[in-house]
């Protein structure tokens, strides 16, 4: 098994209307890829709001259950994980990453004890030292440190500094999986490319396997190796990150495309005036 | 406190100017225990918006950029308050100062003044039809009679292409373009000369976004009316303003013609903002500034952007810049202006 994350033919179905009007939804549908083990990379997956895509977060960190196929991981089946320990284990090498981090974070709860019982409950670190030198050495891979973090509140800190404090978490475990859902949305624009430049720097260096979902075009051709494109739950087009996105061949995957506004008002504003001349 | 305060530049109130703003301060004042705190949110600024012009303002998150609109809109309530200098509308010949005679905004707003607004179920009422927005909004505004009324909305809605047949809807069955399309055909209806957008497409999929601000442009283009556009996306700035300003912590670090902002950023910040931009196409990795963007409660001394500035100078930290005239025909705060080479 050379598979990290192996996916066969993943359908979700979700039931929609009434008690008396029920019908079902594919919210995924008939998603197959697959992660090797050897080759860490970043696995953009990209879509409009109602693509299916978190639904496929949800499932690849075990959250949900696909209706029908196979979700694998490391070549165990991730619905038939059973029992606290097993799903322990699982849950040490997939991390989440969320979409917004003031929403990711109790505001009452001070930002070191999350980093602290994650240490405790997957590296065992009984006692504070240990709890402190692995919340360390986790900030100081993304670029911050525990003196930093320490006895903070999330309100203190930016979106940015918040969402490498979530990085930094999901990192304690050690993990082969990350799982970023829209991770730097919420993120302002001056610290953006600070946390886009992370995910690089941990694929390298770490040799973490990222999944970053997004609807960006631009920052998943700036990072991503691999893309697949989903609308209305299909993946439509992938395969290589820059050729996909450079010379999109579906149709749905050129008009998305052609949506993304460049940073050059001349041909921004071309973008828009096109719509006008379609809806005139 | 070295603080040297900027004196506003007084800019003539020409007809051409539908709004002029002259060094408005408006801070947050709070009082607890006899010890005060100020958060100054708005910062000395002073700018003008013409007739038929898009003007947008970029700022990230504590930029103060919503506090701003709220204090342009004359929308502040208390801990907020204007402190120092004035915001004058000129609606074709009827003149209002928003903070000198408050009673003449009140006729104006909708009517003159409108607003769009980014969650769009903030606007429309989610328990009772869209037309009962409409009529919420516009109906005393407009001075029409029932029957004429609704043909004017219909009328409104069927030019910028949506099916009047909305108006029966609720706004939990339309989609969020579509409710985001309804509240500008709600913000436009009256025919304002002023429109306010606040992240109006921000929460929008990429092939809405541009279609709903194709949408904004077509109608503000048939009304000539002047937007004020806020959002913290340079690239929707790059779609749809004529002039951008750009906001750090308060103030205005520059401000100019969207083109030759984008083309020749003259502060260090607007370079990098535009320079960090990913882009299909280009591989080049992007840098981001070190430090994160100051707390309104407490900025650094001098030039606020000073410490995370590649440029910055042992002055930066001493002194604030002015606005002054920029090489490219804007203005720009920044005693290193035009030395900052695009990223």
């Amino acid at each position: 098994m050379t598979d990290l994350l192996r996916l066969d033919h993943v359908t979700k179905l979700f039931p929609v209307g009434g008690f008396f009007s029920r019908r079902s939804m594919k919210a995924v549908d008939d998603v197959n890829f697959a992660l090797s083990a050897d080759k860490p990379e970043i696995f953009a997956i990209v879509g409009e709001s109602g693509s299916g895509k978190s639904t496929l977060a949800k499932m690849m960190l075990g959250n949900e259950v696909p209706s029908s196929g196979q979700l694998s991981f490391d070549g165990t089946d991730v619905a038939a994980i059973r029992g606290r320990a097993a799903r322990e284990a699982f849950m040490a090498k997939v991390q989440p990453v969320f979409q917004n981090p003031f929403e990711a974070f109790n505001p009452l709860t001070k930002l070191d004890e999350y980093l602290f019982a994650t240490a405790h409950r997957f590296l065992g670190a009984s006692n504070r030292g240990a709890r402190e030198a692995a919340a360390d050495a986790a900030l100081q891979r993304v670029g911050l440190s525990l003196s930093e973090v320490r006895g903070r509140y999330s309100h203190e800190l930016s979106g940015g500094q918040l969402q490498r404090i979530a990085v930094a978490r999901a990192l304690i475990p050690n993990p082969k999986l990350i799982v970023a859902d829209e991770p730097v949305s919420m993120v302002d624009a001056s610290l953006r490319m600070s946390i886009v430049n992370l995910f690089r720097e941990l694929r390298d260096e770490l040799k973490v396997s990222i999944i970053y979902i997004t609807h960006d075009l631009a920052t998943a051709y700036y990072i991503s190796d691999r893309v697949i494109i989903m609308q209305k739950g299909k993946v439509i087009e992938s395969g290589d990150a820059r050729t996909v996105l450079e010379h999109p061949t579906q149709p749905y995957s050129i008009a998305l495309k052609g949506a993304v506004l460049p940073p050059d008002p001349a041909a921004a504003s071309a973008i828009i005036r096109q719509r006008q001349v379609v809806a005139g | 406190m070295h603080e040297v305060l900027s004196k506003a530049k007084k800019t003539a109130v020409t007809p051409k100017n539908v709004l002029t703003v002259e060094g408005l301060k408006a801070y947050y004042i709070n009082e607890h225990f006899g010890v005060r705190r100020e958060v100054r949110a708005v910062d000395d600024i002073s700018l003008t918006v013409q007739r038929n012009e898009v003007y947008g303002i970029a700022g990230e998150s504590s930029s103060g950029k919503s506090s701003l609109i709220k204090t342009l809109a004359g929308a502040i309530r208390p801990p907020m308050r204007v402190v120092d200098g004035s915001v004058k509308f000129d609606f074709g010949g009827q003149s209002i100062d928003v903070y000198g005679a408050p009673e003449q905004l009140k006729p104006a707003r909708w009517r003159h003044l409108s607003y769009i607004m980014q969650g769009s179920m903030n606007v429309l009422n989610p328990v009772r039809r869209v037309k009962h927005s409409f009529h919420d909004f516009a109906y005393r505004h407009m001075g029409l009679s029932g029957a004429a009324f609704w043909s004017k909305v219909r009328q409104h809605l069927e030019r910028l292409g949506l099916d009047p047949d909305v108006l029966e809807a609720f706004p939990h069955q339309l989609s969020g373009g579509m409710r985001q399309r309804i509240t500008i055909a709600l913000a436009t209806v009256c025919e304002p000369e002023f429109i306010i957008a606040d992240e109006p497409t921000t929460a929008l999929d990429v092939l809405v976004q541009q279609d709903v601000l194709g949408l904004i442009k077509d109608v503000q283009a048939r009304m000539q009316a002047s937007i004020i556009f806020v959002t913290h996306d340079m690239s929707v700035h790059a779609a749809i303003t004529d002039r951008l300003a750009i906001m750090y912590a308060g103030r205005l670090a520059e401000e100019g013609a969207t083109q030759a902002l984008f083309d020749n950023p003259q502060h260090p910040y607007t370079a990098h903002l535009i320079g960090s931009l990913p882009r299909i196409g280009d591989v080049r990795v992007r840098k981001s500034l070190p430090g994160k963007p100051p707390a309104l409660s407490d900025p650094p001394s001098g030039c606020r952007f000073h410490p995370r500035c590649p440029l910055a100078i042992e002055r930066c930290s001493r002194e604030v810049p002015l606005m002054q005239p920029s090489a490219t025909g804007g203005r720009v705060a920044c005693f290193r202006a035009g030395e900052v080479v695009a990223a």
